[in-house]
C-alpha cells in the first residue's frame, strides 16, 4: 500500500577529498513508500537544481542490487535497515512520516571521501589486481564438461562469488576490515579444481596487498557478514584463514 | 561516396571463419608490444578484449566511467548464455543456434557474422569455465542447462540468476590479471567524449576525467568501442542510470555510420512502471517464462484479486496463441501480445498496463524449493519492489525497453565505417538482426572480445601504416576545444529546467511513438517534438556546479543532448523502414493475425545512416544477401 512520508535529512556534504566536511539538513516532503531511497535522493537533488544549488554526489548505477556501486551509511548502517539489501533497493516503505534520516558516506581509511557521499574504492581494485582470478590466458583450455565439479562445491563457489564489491563490510567492521570481501574471491576459487592450482600464492599475494593498503585486522565481530546486502558467510574468513595458514606452513617447509 | 563492405569472406558459411582466420596478416609476436590499443568499455566485450589483446602483448588502455571496471552493466544480465554445446542430446548443433539465431532476428542480420557468433559460442563456455565462473551443475557434477524464448532446445549455461555478474567477473579478473601484468593501464572514471581521426584513421579519444573534470587525451593505432547500447533514449529502461550512448553518437558524427537505430528491444517480462518519480526499471529474468505462465482476465475490467478468478476465467494467451513455443515465444511477439491484452482492457494492477505471471503450478509440480534454488534471487527482487510475495500472488509484469539490436555500422572484421576504429558487443549493429534471442547478448559481448577482435585487429595493424602520432598531435587539441566549448556552452544555457525533466519528456515522446507499436504519423509527430526539446535543452536547460569538478549532473546533461539527437535517428530510420520486423513493429504493416509483416522485397537491408548535421543524415544500404537459411514469415505457433 502506498502512502506518503514526510523527512528531515541529515546529509554529510564535503566538497573534495582535502576539504573539511559537515552534515547539512534538507527536508523532503511528499515521499511515496513506493519510492525507493535513491529515488527519494534523486528528488532531493531536483529540488536543489530548481534553488540553483548543488546537488548532492552519490554513487550508483544499476539500481538492481547487482552492480556495487551504491552504498550509503544510513542511521549509523551500511545500506540501511533492511538485511541483504543494497541502497538502491531499499524502498521508503521501510520508513515513517517524520522521520529524521541521516546519510553518510563509507567512513574508512583505506576509502578517502571524494565528495560528499562518494568515496574512493580503488584499494579492491588493487587487491583484486594482486590475485584474484586463475592465471589462464583465452583459448586452448579444456572442454567445459572435462572437470565435473559436484553441485555441492559448484554452489558454495557461488555463494561466494555473489560478492558485488560494494564495501559495506569494510564500512559496518569497526577496524575497517576486508576481510570478508577478500575472502569471499580466496574461498570462490579455492574451492574449485581451476583455481586449487595456485591458491597459496593467490592466498599470500592478496592478503599482502590488503595490509599494506590500511585495512584493519578482523577481530570476528561479524558485523560485516551482518551488513552485507549479499549476505556472503563469514564462513570464508574461515576457508580463507585455513588458506593463509596452509600456505605460510608450505613456504616454512620448503626453507 | 561511402561504400559499405561487410568484407564477409566468399566460400561455404561453415568455413568462412576458418578461411578468414587463416588468410588475415599476423603481428609477430615481438612487435605487439609496439602498438598501443584504446578500449572503452569494460563490460563483458570490453573486459574480455582488453585482457585478450593484452595477453597477445599489445598496450592496452581500459577506460570506463564507473569507479571500477566490475561494475559495468553486463554485471546485471540474469538469464544465461547461450552455446550449442549440445550437452543435453536435445538435437542441438551449432546450425541450429545460428538458424534460430537468425530467425529470431526476422531475418535482418548478415550469415556470416551469425554464423561465426554461433560457432564460438562453444570456446566461451570453455573459457569461462577455466577462469572458474560457477556455472550452475548438475548432481553428476557436469553443467546444467535451461531453455530460453526462440528455441526447443535446452542450450542456456547459468550461473543462478546472476549469469552476467558471473561471467563479467570472470572476464574481470582476467582484466586484473593484465593490470596486475602493467600490460593495461586501466582509467575509470572517465567518460569518452569524442573520437581523434588523423589522416582518416582513429588514432584516440579525448575524455573527461570524471573527478577532476579535466579534459584529458590518449592515443593510440586502434580504438575499440565497446559502450553499451542506447535503451536510455527512453529514459525509463532497464539500462544501468549512467549506461549512455555518448561514445558511439560522437563518433558517429565524426563519420562513423549509425545502423538500425530503430531496431530497440523491448523485455516482456518487467516489473511495472508505478510513479511518475521512477527513475529506472528492473527486469525479471526471461527464464522465469519457463515456469511462469502468463495471463489475463477473459473479461476486459475484470479487476478481482488474481486468487479469486478461477480457471475458466482465465487467458493463457501465450500458450493459446502459439501452442508449440507457448510462453517461450521470441521477446517481441511475447511484449506485443502483452500490449495487446493490455489495450483491450484486460491488463491487471493499479495501472491496467500489467499481466500476470504466475508459478502456482510450477510451485506444485516442483515443489517450492526448486523454484527457489531456480529464481530465489528474482522472486526476492520482486518481492523487495513490489512488496508482494510471488509465491503467493501472481508477479505482475509489462514490457520495457531492455536492449539495442541497432549500433555503429562494423563489417565482419567489427570495424566501423572509419578505419581503426572497432565496435564490439550491444554497441555495434550486427549479430541480432531486429531482436535478440534471450542469452545472446553475454554470447556476443564475449565472442566478440574474447575470439573475434583479437585476429582481426591484429589483421588491421598488420596491413596498415601508421604516421607517428601522440596527443600532442594538432588533431587531438583541435578536439579537445571543441569539448571544451561543448562543456561550457552546457553550463552556460542557465535556464529553468533540468536535466532530468527534459530527459523524460524525451522518453514520453521515444516510448508514444517509437516504443513497441509505431506508425507513420505517430513517428512524424516524435520527430517534430525531440526537435522542440532539442531547443529548449539549448535556451532552457539548468546545469548546476562547475566544469572543473566531480559534476554528476553535467555528465548526464552531456549524455541527454546526444540523446536528444540520436533520438531523432530512431524515428527517421522507422519512418522509412516500411515493414514490421522483430523489435520493430509498425502498425500499418501487419498480417491478419497481428504479426509483424516484413517485406523482404524493399528491406531486406541494413540501414547505415550517415551524419551530415544535426537533423539531417543520409541513408547508405548494405543489401543482406542470405545463402544459407530462406526468409520465411517466423511462426512459433
Ligand atoms: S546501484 Fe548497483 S548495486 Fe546499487
Amino acid at each position: 500500500m502506498s502512502g506518503n512520508l514526510n523527512l528531515t535529512l541529515k546529509i554529510w556534504r564535503q566538497a573534495n577529498r582535502t576539504s573539511i566536511g559537515k552534515f547539512e539538513t534538507y527536508k523532503v516532503s511528499n515521499i511515496s513508500t513506493d519510492a525507493s531511497f535513491l529515488e527519494m535522493l534523486d528528488i532531493l537533488n531536483e529540488e536543489l537544481q530548481r534553488k540553483n544549488q548543488e546537488p548532492v554526489a552519490f554513487d550508483h548505477d544499476c539500481r538492481e542490487g547487482i552492480c556495487g556501486a551504491c552504498g550509503l551509511v544510513i542511521n549509523g548502517r551500511p545500506h540501511g535497515p533492511i538485511k541483504g539489501t543494497t541502497t538502491c533497493q531499499l524502498h521508503m516503505r521501510h520508513f515513517k512520516d517524520g522521520d529524521t534520516i541521516v546519510i553518510e558516506p563509507w567512513r574508512a581509511k583505506a576509502f578517502p571521501v571524494i565528495k560528499d557521499l562518494i568515496v574512493d574504492r580503488s584499494a579492491f581494485e588493487k587487491i583484486q589486481q594482486a590475485g584474484g582470478f586463475v592465471s589462464i590466458n583465452t583459448g586452448g583450455v579444456p572442454d567445459a564438461n572435462a572437470i565435473p565439479i559436484s553441485k555441492e562445491i559448484a554452489n558454495i563457489a557461488m555463494d561466494a562469488a555473489a560478492c558485488i564489491g560494494c564495501g559495506a563490510c569494510v564500512a559496518a567492521c569497526k577496524n575497517a576490515s576486508a576481510m570478508l570481501f577478500v575472502s569471499a574471491k580466496v574461498s570462490h576459487l579455492a574451492h574449485l579444481p581451476q583455481g586449487k592450482v595456485e591458491r597459496f600464492e593467490r592466498v599470500e599475494a592478496m592478503v599482502k596487498v590488503m595490509d599494506e593498503l590500511g585495512f584493519g585486522s578482523c577481530t570476528n565481530t561479524y558485523a560485516c557478514e551482518a551488513e552485507c546486502p549479499k549476505e556472503i558467510s563469514v564462513r570464508h574468513i574461515a576457508k580463507m584463514n585455513r588458506e593463509y595458514f596452509a600456505a605460510k606452513l608450505k613456504a616454512r617447509n620448503k626453507d | 561516396m561511402i561504400t559499405l563492405e561487410s568484407k564477409a569472406p566468399a566460400g561455404k558459411l561453415q568455413d568462412k571463419w576458418t578461411t578468414h582466420k587463416f588468410n588475415m596478416k599476423l603481428v609477430n609476436p615481438a612487435n605487439k608490444r609496439k602498438y598501443d590499443v584504446i578500449v572503452v568499455g569494460t563490460g563483458l566485450a570490453g573486459a574480455s578484449a582488453s585482457a585478450t589483446l593484452a595477453e597477445l602483448g599489445y598496450n592496452v588502455k581500459t577506460f570506463c566511467y564507473q569507479d571500477s571496471p566490475r561494475r559495468a552493466h553486463s554485471i546485471a544480465a540474469q538469464g544465461g548464455i547461450n552455446a550449442a554445446k549440445n550437452y543435453q542430446n536435445d538435437g542441438d548443433s551449432i546450425f541450429r543456434l545460428f538458424y534460430d539465431t537468425i530467425k529470431g532476428g526476422d531475418y535482418r542480420a548478415r550469415e556470416a557474422n551469425v554464423y561465426r557468433l554461433a560457432e564460438v559460442a562453444n570456446n566461451i563456455i570453455d573459457q569461462c569455465v577455466a577462469q572458474g565462473v560457477p556455472f550452475a551443475r548438475e548432481y553428476g557434477g557436469l553443467l546444467d542447462n535451461r531453455s530460453f524464448g526462440g528455441a526447443q532446445v535446452s542450450r542456456t549455461f547459468y550461473a543462478r540468476g546472476q549469469t552476467g555478474q558471473q561471467l563479467l567477473l570472470g572476464a574481470y579478473s582476467a582484466l586484473n590479471r593484465q593490470i596486475g601484468l602493467g600490460k593495461v593501464k586501466m582509467f575509470p572514471r572517465r567518460e569518452m567524449l569524442d573520437l581523434v581521426v588523423v589522416d582518416g584513421q582513429a588514432r584516440g579519444i579525448v575524455v573527461r576525467n570524471l573527478i577532476t573534470g579535466e579534459i584529458e587525451k590518449y592515443s593510440a593505432h586502434a580504438v575499440v568501442l565497446a559502450t553499451g547500447g542506447y535503451g536510455n533514449v527512453y529514459f525509463l529502461s532497464t539500462n544501468a542510470m549512467n549506461s549512455n550512448a555518448t561514445a558511439v553518437w560522437r563518433a558517429h558524427k565524426k563519420g562513423a555510420l549509425f545502423a538500425n537505430p530503430c531496431f530497440t528491444q523491448i523485455h516482456p517480462t518487467c516489473i511495472p512502471v508505478h510513479g511518475e518519480y521512477q527513475s529506472k526499471l528492473t527486469l525479471m529474468s526471461e527464464s522465469l517464462r519457463n515456469d511462469g505462465r502468463v495471463w489475463v482476465p477473459k473479461k476486459a475490467g475484470d479487476k478481482r484479486p488474481a486468487n479469486q478468478i478461477p480457471e475458466a476465467e482465465r487467458d493463457y494467451f501465450l500458450e493459446r496463441k502459439y501452442p508449440s513455443f507457448g510462453n517461450l515465444v521470441p521477446r517481441d511477439v511475447a511484449s506485443r501480445n502483452a500490449k495487446e491484452q493490455c489495450d483491450a482492457g484486460k491488463g491487471v494492477g493499479d495501472t491496467g498496463l500489467a499481466v500476470y505471471l504466475d508459478f502456482a503450478d510450477a510451485i506444485k509440480r516442483l515443489g517450492r524449493k526448486a523454484i527457489d534454488e531456480k529464481y530465489g534471487n528474482l522472486f526476492q527482487m520482486y518481492q523487495m519492489i513490489t512488496n508482494e510475495d510471488p509465491y503467493e500472488v501472481p508477479m505482475r509484469i509489462y514490457p520495457a525497453i531492455h536492449y539495442t539490436m541497432g549500433g555503429l555500422w562494423v563489417d565482419y572484421n567489427l570495424m566501423s565505417s572509419i578505419p581503426g576504429l572497432f565496435v564490439l558487443g550491444e554497441a555495434n549493429f550486427s549479430d541480432h538482426g531486429a531482436n535478440r534471442l534471450g542469452a545472446s547478448a553475454l554470447m556476443q559481448g564475449l565472442a566478440d572480445g574474447y575470439f573475434v577482435i583479437p585476429y582481426t585487429l591484429g589483421n588491421y595493424l598488420a596491413s596498415n601504416k601508421f604516421s607517428q602520432v601522440s596527443s600532442d598531435h594538432a588533431a587531438f587539441s583541435d578536439v579537445e576545444n571543441g569539448i571544451r566549448g561543448f562543456v561550457e556552452r552546457l553550463l552556460s544555457v542557465k535556464g529553468n529546467k533540468t536535466v532530468d525533466e527534459i530527459h523524460r519528456e524525451l522518453g514520453k515522446v521515444m516510448w508514444s511513438h517509437v516504443g513497441m507499436a509505431r506508425n507513420a504519423e505517430g513517428l512524424k509527430t516524435a520527430i517534430t517534438q525531440i526537435g522542440k526539446l532539442r531547443e529548449e535543452f539549448w535556451s532552457n536547460v539548468n546545469v548546476t556546479g562547475s566544469a572543473g569538478d566531480l559534476n554528476q549532473t553535467l555528465e548526464r546533461a552531456g549524455r541527454v543532448a546526444d540523446y536528444l539527437e540520436l533520438g531523432e535517428l530512431m524515428a527517421r530510420d522507422a519512418l522509412h523502414r516500411n515493414e514490421s520486423c522483430g523489435g520493430h513493429f509498425r502498425e500499418e504493416y501487419q498480417t491478419e493475425e497481428n504479426e509483424a509483416k516484413r517485406d523482404d522485397e524493399n528491406f531486406s537491408y541494413v540501414a547505415a545512416w550517415e551524419f551530415n548535421r544535426v537533423g539531417d543524415w543520409t541513408l547508405h544500404k548494405e543489401n543482406l544477401v542470405f545463402e544459407n537459411v530462406k526468409p520465411s514469415q517466423r511462426s512459433y505457433k
